[in-house]
């Protein structure tokens, strides 16, 4: 479980442009949950996460994550940097190695693991987000704009994290590598129920179709924190600070104001297809 | 990492020093610089030091900013002075070491040391002011026009101002990109502060590769991005801001030639 209880991150404290990107902020993420945290632009989603594995150190507030203090500066950081991977923006910029191989090999041969370990855990996180064998003994600059941010996300995946964060995952992606990304991403999900898996998005459809909770941030404090369907269901609310809701919700609350009874926590067009088919067949049958 | 670098750092202000004409504050900045050179007694080093300061009040640039540019050439200040303490041979002995003879700080060797960490440290107050109180546009704008005449010897002084214009430019991008890149690597483990010089050296390997192709990435797409308003640097140009000297920059001139003047006068006799 992650226990982040007053926490608070001020840029450059003391100076003229002082700015609390973070303020104040405690909530809990239980072990296995699927979470996306959404804001606006420079809302304090970017430095929230970048807490969760030291890079930052808070100014006020501690992160606790299976009962160990990630802010206290005693706490070994290789130690949680093996327990909590961070996938940044445009993760593929920090390729470095001569084969995809070795750069996936960066995170577990920083951990000291054997070479036999490194093999397994690269072979795996690799099948994890898709990438064929052949790949691997390519250099990372030959692949492709999806593969390449693949291959950064195995990476990471490779050192085996108990909590997965992904900034903007699918940022700039097209359609196809998108929808590659975040159906790995529920699988990653399904196949391992005990790892926790965080992830910013500006994009409603990708967090309707992966998260169980959300978090929203609006001005470095939380607006929500909820189960998917609680927050969609908030429409209103969310448009008021700059957010929006799926294509699907902002149907369904168009036609609740014009007064047909349905359910206000749709936001899956599955889901929604169930329900309006329901509705026509009741509608045909007065 | 980078905050403490002060070069093409610019404080907005509306000082006469702020208004003169760019061309004119790099010749007399180039001047407050060889009379540094020139004199060699501390009551003049007083002199200079006075005129200094009265620089830096008219400029309005707050002290910090100047302390700051002086901080990273902390080390250096020290090296000097240590170096020059004790390798200068002279007559008068201070001080002398007791175990070792050759170890020993003469009147001529505290002179030059003092001189010299003064001359640093009026070169760095100098040639900060200057870049405190001149948008780097404007510098390169400066540059450029007072190369024009080299240009009859094929002196490139468009292009020469083009490229700093753009380094300068590119300074705070890419600072900002090394911090990403060593926080991606240092959350996939990797490790800069420990180790011996051999280690640490291969540990900038992750870093450096990722900021040179992206650097070339960026240098690539402005080329393109250049090529495709037609950008031409053998056509006249014209620019938006036309640099004109007023009476500030004639004052400012008869101040400093007068400064100069009374300085070597004093230095002579």
């Amino acid at each position: 479980m992650i226990k982040v209880t007053g926490l608070t991150y001020i840029y450059q404290q003391g100076m003229p442009f002082e700015k609390k990107a973070v303020d104040n902020v405690s909530f809990e993420i239980p072990t296995g949950d699927f979470l996306a945290i959404i804001g606006h632009t420079g809302s304090g989603k970017s430095t929230l996460i970048q807490h969760f594995n030291a890079l930052l150190k808070p100014t006020q507030g501690k992160i606790e994550i299976d009962g160990i203090d990630v802010t206290d500066p005693k706490t070994n950081l290789m130690e949680i940097r093996k327990n909590v991977g961070l996938v940044f923006q445009y993760p593929e910029h920090q390729l470095f190695e001569e084969t995809v191989y070795k750069d996936i090999a960066f995170g577990p041969k920083n951990m000291e693991l054997s070479d036999s370990e490194i093999e397994k855990r690269v072979k795996s996180s690799a099948l994890a987000v898709g990438l064929s064998e052949e790949l691997l003994q390519k250099s990372p600059f030959e692949l492709s704009g999806g593969q390449k941010r693949r291959a950064a996300i195995a990476g990471v995946l490779s050192m085996s994290p108990k909590v997965m964060i992904l900034d903007e995952p699918t940022a700039g992606l097209d359609p196809k590598g998108r929808d590659e990304i975040l159906g790995e991403l529920s699988t990653l999900h399904k196949q391992n129920p005990d790892m926790t898996i965080l992830f910013v998005s500006h994009s409603m459809e990708d967090v309707a179709k992966l998260a169980e909770h959300v978090l929203v941030m609006d001005h470095g404090r939380i607006a929500m924190h909820g189960t998917t369907s609680e927050v969609f269901a908030k429409s209103g609310e969310l448009k008021k600070i700059g957010l929006d809701v799926p294509q699907i919700t902002e149907l369904t609350h168009r036609l609740i104001k014009d007064g047909i009874d349905i359910r206000p926590d749709i936001y899956t067009v599955k889901f929604a297809s169930e329900i309006y088919k329901n509705l026509i067949k009741e509608a045909e049958n007065v | 990492m980078f905050k403490d670098i002060t070069i093409g750092q610019y404080v907005d202000g509306n000082s006469v020093i702020h208004r003169m004409d760019a061309r004119v504050k790099i010749l007399l900045s180039i001047l407050y610089i060889i009379l540094l050179f020139v004199i060699d007694s501390i009551a003049l080093y007083a002199v200079f030091g006075v005129f200094t300061a009265f620089l830096v009040i008219i400029s309005r640039v707050p002290f910090k900013y100047i302390i700051k540019g002086l901080k990273p050439m902390l080390y250096i200040l020290i090296f000097t002075a240590v170096i020059n303490l004790f390798v200068t041979g002279g007559e008068t002995v201070l001080w002398q070491s007791s175990l070792w003879k050759g170890l020993k700080i003469t009147k001529e060797g505290l002179t030059i040391a003092v001189q010299m960490v003064l001359r640093l440290v009026f070169l760095v107050i100098g040639t900060s002011l200057l870049t405190l109180t001149t948008t780097p546009i404007m510098l390169t704008d400066g540059i450029e026009k007072l190369l024009k005449p080299l240009d009859a010897v094929k002196v490139p002084s468009h292009e020469i101002a083009m490229m700093m214009t753009i380094a300068i430019r590119f300074i705070p991008t890419l600072s900002e990109e090394t911090e990403k890149i060593i926080k991606a690597q240092k959350a996939r483990g990797a490790d800069f502060e420990s180790g011996n010089i051999i280690k640490r050296t291969k540990a900038m390997v992750p870093i450096l590769v990722p900021l040179f192709i992206s650097a070339f990435k960026r240098a690539d797409d402005l080329a393109i991005a250049m090529d495709s308003r037609c950008y031409n640097s053998g056509k006249k140009r014209t620019r938006m801001k036309q640099m004109k000297m007023t009476w500030i920059d004639a004052a400012a001139s008869g101040v400093m030639i007068a400064f100069s003047v009374f300085v070597i006068i004093i230095q002579r006799f």
